[in-house]
């Protein structure tokens, strides 16, 4: 297998076009540039404006080289919906970790009758072939308890602020977040960082 | 110290490099993935930037900017490269007076293109040389050698990058004193050198072979030519994005990193492959630099074990190095795959798209949901034939729409229109272009159907941007690159004025007037544009009124499913209208065309 260097995290951030995974993986690599680490991230969007497949690829380190994550090389695997996040079942490291909003965006052929949308068992069984640190986190709801769920994205950092292994301060979130963040709904979203932060304390992995 | 770290994109890092170098003059057409770098430039209020008609006209105003001793940037994608070849052949005959960077975006995979090509090739065709970073800083750090090779040698440059150099952020350590020089602009007359006339011309070709030759010497020495030391085997040979894959798979591997990808400097291979045992090029698409190297009779190994088509990521390379035996083959995790089908989640129209009714209407017009194949293909003619163009629309191809059979390049619908007419199909012909790619290429092909008395009609969707690449301005809009307000070229004014008679403009978001008219233009038996506007979904902020459907009401008929808006969901067999994503009074299509009137404002 290829050797990973020290300290080496990727982050594979996955959803549907208009969730804000994109502004997301911006944010965390920031933040991870601030405190001093080599960072590259890449975004594949397809084609749409909105309503398609979104994946970014963050990769954090001492040094970082190619920009994107090889499949079985992703540390965390953070989907913003369900059947998206099995799409890249096969990204996932032995052992990695899996986050997963618990939430479903059916595409138009389950509308349409064409096909069907995985079950809650088939995705679990799916991440079991290669690890069993599966997380199932109510963001979606979280964030329309506080208001808007465009806010999911920064839910999702918060909670995974608490699980990743590169510990950005505080401070530095907070900084990254209000960088890229409108002053008018920034306190909101912080509020939606700390939720997130709040649901993974009881975490234990 | 004046140096700072910044996290930027691949073409944020060209924009900078560029600006600091000096650059007077830009010009693109937009194009993933290469418009993030004139956007960016457009930014700057002492640069001229500008969104030119397409990229055959930027590679032209790029090339008279450079005549008048400017530095000068232009900027497209690989295909872009394709419709600007001529211009650009031309200035590597001619050479420059300021600097000419030619940007070529490259799309290995085919994320948002019609195809994959390896424009490297175009360095050697046009005898320019060619460099390509693997990263942001190369990037940055890249351009300004770029403009002084250009200056240096009289010819334009060729600046290859890739998808994920030109849209992967990286670090770039940022050099705030880097002096902007002055511009010093003046045009020289000197026709042996700008008028290419075929004596003219016979006298450039062999400064074209010269400057290659002083090239190959300066590749020997240049600094972004340069050797990693590591093991003695095996010896990467690689450029581009390849490096960084390669340099993880194979860390200790000795590398002969190229930035300079044409002309490639003999010398140095030579040396390099003679002190390691086994030399292997790394690079994606094409072997370009393994067939390059082994002409210089070196022995190089490569695109027998790594992937020729799509993008490599580093395990495809390690696999390639395992089974060339320069890796030892250890212990492989097994892929895996989820233990069920997954649907795809194709791109769509979003909900509230001006594009949407149109294709609605196409689709019935042409009974294309009862009579063609779920599988895209059919043996009997369709009633309907419609030939498609490059743009958020080709997305009418999908289900449930399915109203479109062809699409091949920037402007093609028209003229395969008028072709497919002209070989004698008893069907109508219809040709589906938008507003930005019709005055990038579509303007000739309707100069083309009225000389030649083509009775096809030619939609155009006018959705006043250039949508799919992220909302640029164009010559209808009225507003040019850096936002100042201009003229707007009246595409209906236009279309009269080539000799169209029938012409119509219909609201894209009125069911019945899009059909009535697309019906009409049909039927008669004359060439016929009809115009659909209605404002690109996206660009619209105001939502009001979103539709829900009345359970009480909705017998499940699911003709509002076929328009294909994501906001329209069933589950359990009844169907909703997602609030978050519908767009209210903007649409209302669903409204319109529901049997039953069910669909109604949000109580």
């Amino acid at each position: 297998m290829i050797k990973k260097g020290d300290n080496k995290q990727d982050i594979l951030l996955v959803g549907v076009g208009g969730q804000g995974i994109i502004l997301a993986s911006d944010i965390m690599g920031e933040a991870a540039l601030a405190m001093g680490l080599d960072v590259k991230k890449t975004d594949t969007l397809g084609m749409a404006q909105r309503g398609g497949s979104v994946t970014s690829h963050l990769r954090m380190g001492q040094a970082v080289y190619a920009p994107l994550i090889s499949p079985q090389g992703a540390d965390i695997l953070l989907a913003f919906e369900k059947l998206e996040a099995v799409r890249w079942v096969n990204y996932i490291r032995p052992d990695g970790i899996v986050i997963i909003n618990n939430h479903a965006i059916p595409p138009l052929s389950i509308s349409l009758g064409m096909s069907v949308y995985p079950t809650d068992e088939a995705i679990n069984k799916s991440f079991l072939q290669r690890t069993n640190k599966i997380l199932m986190v109510e963001g979606s709801r979280e964030t329309a308890q506080l208001g808007d769920v465009r806010m999911l994205n920064i839910f999702m950092l918060g909670y995974l602020s608490k699980l990743s292994p590169i510990k950005i301060t505080d401070y530095l979130w907070k900084k990254s977040l209000s960088e890229r963040l409108p002053a008018k709904i920034l306190d909101i979203n912080i509020r939606a960082f700390e939720r997130g932060q709040e649901a993974a304390a009881s975490v234990n992995i | 110290m004046t140096k700072s770290k910044k996290l930027l994109s691949g073409n944020e890092s060209i924009a900078l490099g560029a600006y600091q170098a000096g650059v007077q003059v830009a010009a693109a057409y937009p194009g993933t993935p290469s418009t993030e770098i004139l956007e960016t430039i457009a930014t700057y209020k002492d640069v001229y930037a500008e969104w030119s008609t397409n990229e055959k006209v930027a590679m032209e105003v790029g090339l008279g900017a450079s005549y008048a001793g400017v530095r000068t940037l232009v900027s497209m994608k690989h295909v872009g490269l394709n419709v600007a070849a001529d211009p650009f052949m031309a200035a590597a005959t001619t050479g420059v007076h300021g600097g000419l960077v030619v940007i070529s975006a490259d799309d290995p995979g085919i994320h948002s293109s019609q195809g994959e090509q390896d424009n490297r090739h175009f360095a050697r065709m046009a005898r320019v040389p060619m460099l390509e970073p693997t990263d942001s800083q190369e990037a940055y750090d890249f351009i300004p050698l770029a403009f002084e090779i250009s200056e240096k040698y009289d010819t334009p440059v060729l600046f290859r990058i890739t998808t994920r150099v030109a849209h992967s952020k990286s670090v770039v350590e940022v050099d705030e004193s880097r002096a902007r020089p002055p511009r010093d602009k003046h045009f020289q007359h000197n026709i042996e050198k700008y008028v290419m006339l075929p004596s003219n011309a016979r006298t450039r070709v062999p400064q074209m072979h010269k400057r290659i030759a002083e090239l190959m010497e300066f590749a020997e020495t240049t600094s972004i030519n340069r050797i990693i030391d590591g093991k003695d085997s095996p010896g990467i040979i690689t450029g581009g994005v390849g490096y960084q894959y390669a340099r993880e798979a194979f860390p200790d591997a000795t590398f002969l990193k190229l930035g300079m990808i044409y002309p490639l400097p003999p010398r140095l291979l030579h040396n390099f492959t003679a002190k390691v045992k086994r030399s292997f090029v790394v690079e994606e698409l094409d072997p370009f630099l393994e067939e390059s190297i082994k002409i210089l009779g070196i022995p190089v190994e490569g695109k027998a074990y790594i992937p020729r088509a799509g993008e490599l990521n580093s395990l495809a390379v390690y696999d390639a190095g395992v089974k060339a035996g320069i890796e030892a083959k250890t212990e492989r995790i097994t892929d895996v795959k989820a233990v069920t089908d997954l649907p795809g989640r194709p791109p769509l129209l979003c909900p509230g798209c001006p594009h949407s009714a149109a294709f609605f209407v196409l689709n019935t017009l042409g009974q294309r949901t009862k009579k063609l194949d779920v599988s895209g293909r059919s043996t009997n003619e369709t009633n309907l034939i419609i030939t498609g163009d490059i743009g958020c629309y080709t997305l009418g191809a999908y289900l449930p729409l399915r109203a479109m059979d062809t699409t091949a390049c920037m402007g093609a619908s028209i003229g395969q229109a008028i072709g497919i007419e002209k070989a004698g199909v008893s069907s109508k012909v219809i040709a589906v272009i938008g507003d930005s790619t019709f005055l990038h290429s579509g303007i000739t092909g309707i100069v083309d159907a009225v000389y030649n008395d083509s009775k096809i009609t030619v939609l155009v969707l006018d959705n006043g941007t250039t949508a799919m690449t992220g909302h640029q301005d164009h010559p209808g809009t009225g507003i040019t690159a850096q936002g100042i307000t201009t003229k707007a070229v009246d595409i209906e004014k236009l279309v009269r004025g080539i000799g169209v008679k029938d012409v119509q403009v219909i609201n894209a978001f009125d069911v019945k007037a899009v059909r009535s008219g697309i019906k009409s233009a049909l039927d008669k038996d004359e060439l016929s544009v009809v115009i659909v506007r209605g404002n690109c979904a996206v660009k619209n902020k105001r939502r009001k009124n979103q539709r829900q459907v009345n359970a009480g009401v909705c017998n499940n008929c699911d003709v509002c499913l076929r328009i294909g808006c994501s906001a329209i969901q069933k589950q359990d067999g009844k169907v909703h209208i997602d609030v978050y994503s519908c767009m209210g009074d903007e649409c209302g299509i669903c409204e319109q065309i529901c049997p039953k009137h069910a669909i109604g404002p949000l109580s």
